[in-house]
Formats: structure tokens, C-alpha cells, sequence
């Protein structure tokens, strides 16, 4: 039986609206008899948006600046100044290989994102529905790993990749990032609800074998799940910095230790960093804006179900 | 256990079908019944062989070369014991940094949790632009550690930094944020809770939206105010949710690094070690001057035993305190009360 939220995640707002009307549910959730709020309400969600939204205008404001300007203006001037793009030439210009850096960060959050999609989806897919001995105690186990601190690991982990010869290059990053417990028990979750059964059955009756199945009837009814899967593993691997920051050199860095070269060296040309920061950032706050809606939905149905 | 594969049986193989071409047949039989077999298995296998490789075995090995002379370049030397671990617990910087890291913990995942549930109970209402509001506060959480790190740092400058200058129009004086202690802890602890706070307030609002609304409306006839709901049904509902986002901050806290190494330009954690987390310690051993791997390697386990002994606290402390409300002995005496009345 679909549920409300499932509707309006595959059907759309609409019919969820109408299905939950017809189960004589309220359309708006929460508090049982549903007003509209007082203005009191938005204006401490407007404050709470200002914090949120002005570090990141800050960075931007500073950015395009000079380091006169932002000694002589601790609250810098809520008009953004004039050296933004001649900033960002040097930032480009500056020896932290930064063009270098953006496709570093590129190619490992691409790669790890498809990886961990493939296979928490191949996983949760045998974990929801497939029977095999052992899968209950399999599944607790996964959970379970998400508790251990692995990044304190670094250390065999750092003696392993050079032994390998891998120390420096990027495949050293993406390795340990192609699957996550998190993934493999996100996608378990979504797909005991929302893969029928049936359908599995239907495609094995039709002679499919079990990678078949898995690719032309599990696959496609995880799409919605594997998208926000796909956005938050992306986010945190364009985010991450202390493996990559071990492992990686300085000639050959993702960005955010780009970023932290750019301050260590310009730390007295505070313009010139923080453009660099605002370059780190805009990708994903392109993103964001894209797909927002996709990690609040995601965040939010991760919960429920967690 | 050839047919108890309930959700998949192999009828490609079913002994009806006359068999026309026996070898052939008796054949993709076995392979179809080999394939519902082993497919899970083979499934699964990724997620167990990367973690088995970059999870269980690192942890494992830390403690091997913790027992070890172990030179970063040189590599390992002799058997030497526990004498990483007692030379470790001898540094005063050790203790210094674990203090920092608590110190840096608590005041980011108390308040972040407390404001976090307070600002789900504002947008857990019928709020006009819904998703708009809900993304506002997501925002920060794209931002990378690192970035968010640099950008604090400058904000909470000593001199000539935006914090100061505001808490001066306010007639407050300055606050040495790279310099005290507490001061540069709580500018640290504000960059976590600018990260985290939003992510866990939807993981709240998500808890709240799941609480039938017929717990309120029986609340509303009872005469109970938005106050009285909140502390009374709300709360004590979120109770798993609160043990989770507990349990995953508090994880990741402990292992706390982008932050306090972005804090100034050096990435020592202050000029007298003020600020210095312990993964930070356990960095500078490992990589920074020292070369170090056996000292480096003790610290990650006394942290990781310590992550596991708080995280285990924490698990009873929270379930303790959210059930304050309704407690399972107290729904029990309820029960029996109930059961009294009918008798």
C-alpha cells in the first residue's frame, strides 16, 4: 500500500494532496487544527535565513575587496566592492594549482557518487529483497559500522596506499569512498517500500537472471532515492578534507586543500583568500539551489525511516 | 534448501515441463539455482570487502603499530609494548588536547540539539513557502568545513574581526578569540552549529511530522497550551530521534579536525595549543615534525575507546532523560491504574 509522502514523491504534489483528502487526512501536517502562522514566526525564520546566507555573502563581499579595505572594515560594506574578477585571476594565478584542485575534486565526488549509488543500490536491493541466510545479521552489522570512528584508521590506511604506490594520486581518495554503510542501508530502506514484490517475481518467471532483475526492474524503481544518494554522497566528497589532506600532496590537491594552501601562503592578502573560498563554494550553492529541494526531502525521509 | 527461496523460485526449472532436452535443461537448472544462491551474496560483497579492507583492518593494524616503534619514513621498529601508550598519556599536550575536544563537543552538540529542536517546532507549522524556509536553514550544510573554518576565523578576529566590532556597538569590549581558551573554543563550537544546526533541525521536523495529530487535538481538549504540547507530547516523541542525532554528532565530533586546523593560518591549534583537538595531536604525530606512527597510533585508539565509552553513555544518558516524560514503568503503572478502575 502506498503511503501519502510515497504519492507525492512518485505521483507528485497533486496526488498526494487528493489521496491524502481521500484517507481524510489533514493536507497540511503537524499540529492537528492547521492556521496560518503570525508574522512572529517569519521573522525568526527570516533571521535564521540571514545567518545562514551571510557568512557565505561575507566571503563573497571580502573576495572582493582589498586587504586596505578589510583591515580598515571589520563589517564590510554590505555592497560588494570592485576587485571580485581581478582576485580570482590571482587566486587562478597563485601556486596552488587551483584549476587542478576544482577537477581533483571533480572526478573523486563524480566517481564515488556513481560507485556508491551502484552498489548501495546493488546491496539494498538483496538486503529488501532478496531471502539468503544470514541477511538479518548481515544488515545489523552495516548499521553497526556506521558507529565506528574509521576515520582513526588513517594510519594503517596511509601505510597501506603507499605501499601500493597510490600516495599522491587520487585513487587513493576514491577507493575508500566507493560504498558507504549509510548508502547500503538508505537504499535497503527505500526499496522494501517502494519495489514491489511481484515485479521481481514477474521479471524472474520471465526467465531474467538475478543481475537482470536487479538492473531492469530494481534499478529503475530506486531512481528517486538514488538521485539524493547520488547529491549527498557528492556533497560530502566535495567537502571532505583530513584523508584526502593525508594522503594527497600538495602538487596534486582536491580543493578544499587548495583552500588551505591559499591561506597558509596568502595569509596577510586576505582578499585574494577569500575569493578562493567563495570559488570553493559556489559549485555547490549552484547545486543547492538545483537540487535543495532533493537534500531536504532526502534528510527528511532518511529520519522517518532511521 | 533448494526451494526455500520464497521471493525468487527457479520455475525457469520446474520438474512439469517435459523434458525435451534433458542435459541442457538439468543444466540451466543447476545454474539457476546457483544464481538464486550466490546473487545475494555476491551483492553484498562490495560493501564488506571495501570495509573489511579501509574499516576493520586500519583499526586493527593501529593497534599492532601501536605496540611498535614506528617511524612515519623509516617504518616499523622493534616491539616495544605499551610504551607508546604510556609515553602518550605522559604528554601534557595529550591532555590538553582531549580537554579541548570535549570542551569544543559540548558546546557545539548542547546547544546545537536544543536550538535544532526549537527551530523544528517554528517550521513545523502551516508555513507559506514551505520548501523555501526548509532550504534556508539546509544552507549552510554545503559549505565545507574548511571553508566555514577560514571564513569564522576571520570573522572572529581579534582585532579587527566582525564579531568584535558588533559586541562594541554593543558596548561589550573586545574578546580575545585566538587567544582564550573558552573564547576560541565557542568560535570553534559556532562554525560546527553553523554547519550541523539546520541538517539535524529537518531531521527533527521529519520526527515531528511523523506524531499523529491526534495526540494534539486530545492535548488541545485537555486545555493544553503550544508550550505545554511541545513539552509534553513533542519531546517526549522525538525521543529516538534525539538519541540518534546524539550518537552521529557525537561521532563526529570527537574526531573534530577541519575546523580548529582552519582557525589561523599555522594549523597548530593557537600559539599555546589552545585549541588543538585531539585528532589534530594525533596529526602532528603522525605527520608533523615528530614522524612518529607509534605514538600517533596510540592516540587513535585511546580516542577511538573513548568515542565508544562516551557513545555507549550517551545512548543510556539520552534514553534516560527523553523518557523522562513517559517512561515505560510509569506507562506500565498507567496501565495497571486503568485496569483498576475497570475492575
Amino acid at each position: 500500500m502506498a503511503s501519502v509522502p510515497m504519492t507525492a514523491q512518485i505521483a507528485g504534489a497533486g496526488a498526494a494532496r487528493r489521496m491524502a483528502r481521500k484517507q481524510g487526512l489533514p493536507a497540511g501536517r503537524g499540529y492537528g487544527i492547521q492556521r496560518r502562522p503570525r508574522w512572529v514566526t517569519y521573522a525568526i525564520l527570516a533571521a535564521v535565513l540571514l545567518i545562514s546566507a551571510y557568512p557565505i555573502y561575507y566571503t563573497f563581499l571580502l573576495g572582493s575587496a582589498d586587504s586596505g579595505y578589510i583591515a580598515q572594515h571589520p563589517v564590510p560594506s554590505l555592497v560588494p566592492r570592485g576587485n571580485f574578477f581581478t582576485n580570482v585571476g590571482r587566486v587562478l594565478g597563485a601556486d596552488v594549482h587551483f584549476w587542478k584542485s576544482v577537477l581533483n575534486s571533480l572526478i573523486i565526488a563524480v566517481v564515488t557518487s556513481l560507485s556508491t549509488v551502484f552498489f548501495a543500490t546493488l546491496a539494498g536491493y538483496a538486503f529488501s529483497k532478496l531471502r539468503f541466510r544470514g541477511r538479518r545479521g548481515l544488515l545489523v552489522f552495516i548499521i553497526a559500522t556506521m558507529a565506528i570512528p574509521t576515520q582513526l584508521g588513517v594510519i594503517p590506511l596511509f601505510i597501506v596506499m603507499s605501499k601500493l604506490g597510490w600516495s599522491g594520486h587520487i585513487i587513493a581518495v576514491i577507493v575508500p569512498g566507493l560504498v558507504t554503510a549509510f548508502g547500503v542501508f538508505w537504499m535497503t530502506q527505500y526499496l522494501e517500500s517502494a519495489l514491489p514484490t511481484e515485479l521481481i517475481d514477474a521479471a524472474r518467471v520471465d526467465g531474467a537472471s538475478m543481475i537482470r532483475t536487479f538492473w531492469s526492474v530494481a534499478l529503475p524503481a530506486a531512481r528517486p532515492a538514488v538521485a539524493m544518494l547520488a547529491l549527498f554522497t557528492f556533497v560530502a566528497s566535495w567537502t571532505n578534507f583530513f584523508w584526502p589532506f593525508i594522503i594527497l600532496s600538495s602538487d596534486n590537491p582536491t580543493l578544499p586543500m587548495a583552500v588551505q594552501l591559499l591561506q597558509g601562503t596568502y595569509f596577510k592578502d586576505f582578499s585574494l583568500v577569500m575569493a578562493g573560498v567563495a570559488l570553493s563554494i559556489v559549485p555547490l550553492v549552484i547545486l543547492f539551489v538545483a537540487a535543495g529541494r532533493q537534500l531536504v526531502a532526502g534528510i527528511m525521509q532518511g529520519a522517518v525511516k532511521g | 534448501m533448494t526451494t526455500a527461496t520464497p521471493d525468487a523460485p527457479p520455475r525457469t526449472a520446474a520438474p512439469a515441463e517435459p523434458p525435451l532436452l534433458p542435459t541442457r535443461s538439468r543444466w540451466r537448472q543447476r545454474l539457476s539455482r546457483w544464481d538464486v544462491k550466490v546473487s545475494p551474496y555476491l551483492f553484498i560483497s562490495p560493501f564488506f570487502i571495501l570495509f573489511a579492507v579501509i574499516g576493520l583492518f586500519p583499526l586493527l593494524y593501529t593497534a599492532f603499530v601501536s605496540v611498535h616503534q614506528w617511524d612515519t619514513i623509516g617504518g616499523q621498529g622493534d616491539y616495544t609494548g605499551l610504551k607508546n601508550f604510556v609515553d602518550v598519556l605522559h604528554q601534557p599536550q595529550f591532555w590538553i588536547s582531549l580537554r579541548n575536544t570535549f570542551s569544543i563537543f559540548l558546546l557545539s552538540s548542547v546547544p546545537q540539539v536544543i536550538i535544532a529542536i526549537l527551530l523544528a517546532n517554528v517550521l513545523n507549522a502551516n508555513l507559506r513557502a514551505r520548501t523555501f524556509w526548509r532550504m534556508g536553514v539546509l544552507l549552510p550544510y554545503v559549505v565545507a568545513p574548511v571553508a566555514v573554518g577560514l571564513i569564522f576565523g576571520q570573522m572572529f578576529g581579534d582585532r579587527y574581526g566582525l564579531i568584535n566590532s558588533l559586541l562594541n556597538s554593543i558596548g561589550i569590549d573586545n574578546i580575545k578569540w585566538h587567544s582564550d581558551v573558552l573564547a576560541s573554543h565557542v568560535a570553534i563550537a559556532s562554525m560546527v552549529n553553523f554547519r550541523w544546526t539546520g541538517y539535524n533541525t529537518l531531521i527533527f521536523l521529519a520526527a515531528m511530522q511523523a506524531i499523529p495529530s491526534e495526540v494534539y487535538e486530545a492535548a488541545v481538549v485537555d486545555g493544553a497550551n503550544r508550550w505545554r504540547q511541545f513539552r509534553s507530547i513533542t519531546v517526549p516523541m522525538l525521543r529516538p530521534t534525539i538519541i540518534f542525532v546524539v550518537i552521529t554528532s557525537t561521532i563526529g565530533g570527537l574526531q573534530i579536525f577541519d575546523e580548529p586546523r582552519m582557525f589561523d593560518q599555522t594549523g597548530q591549534g593557537g600559539p599555546s595549543r589552545q585549541w588543538m583537538t585531539t585528532t589534530m595531536y594525533l596529526y602532528e604525530l603522525g605527520w608533523g615534525n615528530q614522524h612518529n606512527f607509534g605514538r600517533a597510533a596510540a592516540v587513535a585508539w585511546l580516542l577511538f575507546l573513548i568515542i565508544l565509552v562516551i557513545g555507549i553513555g550517551n545512548f543510556l544518558i539520552t534514553r534516560r532523560i527523553a523518557s523522562a516524560g513517559t517512561s515505560r514503568k510509569q506507562l506500565r503503572a498507567e496501565a495497571r491504574a486503568a485496569q483498576k478502575q475497570e475492575v
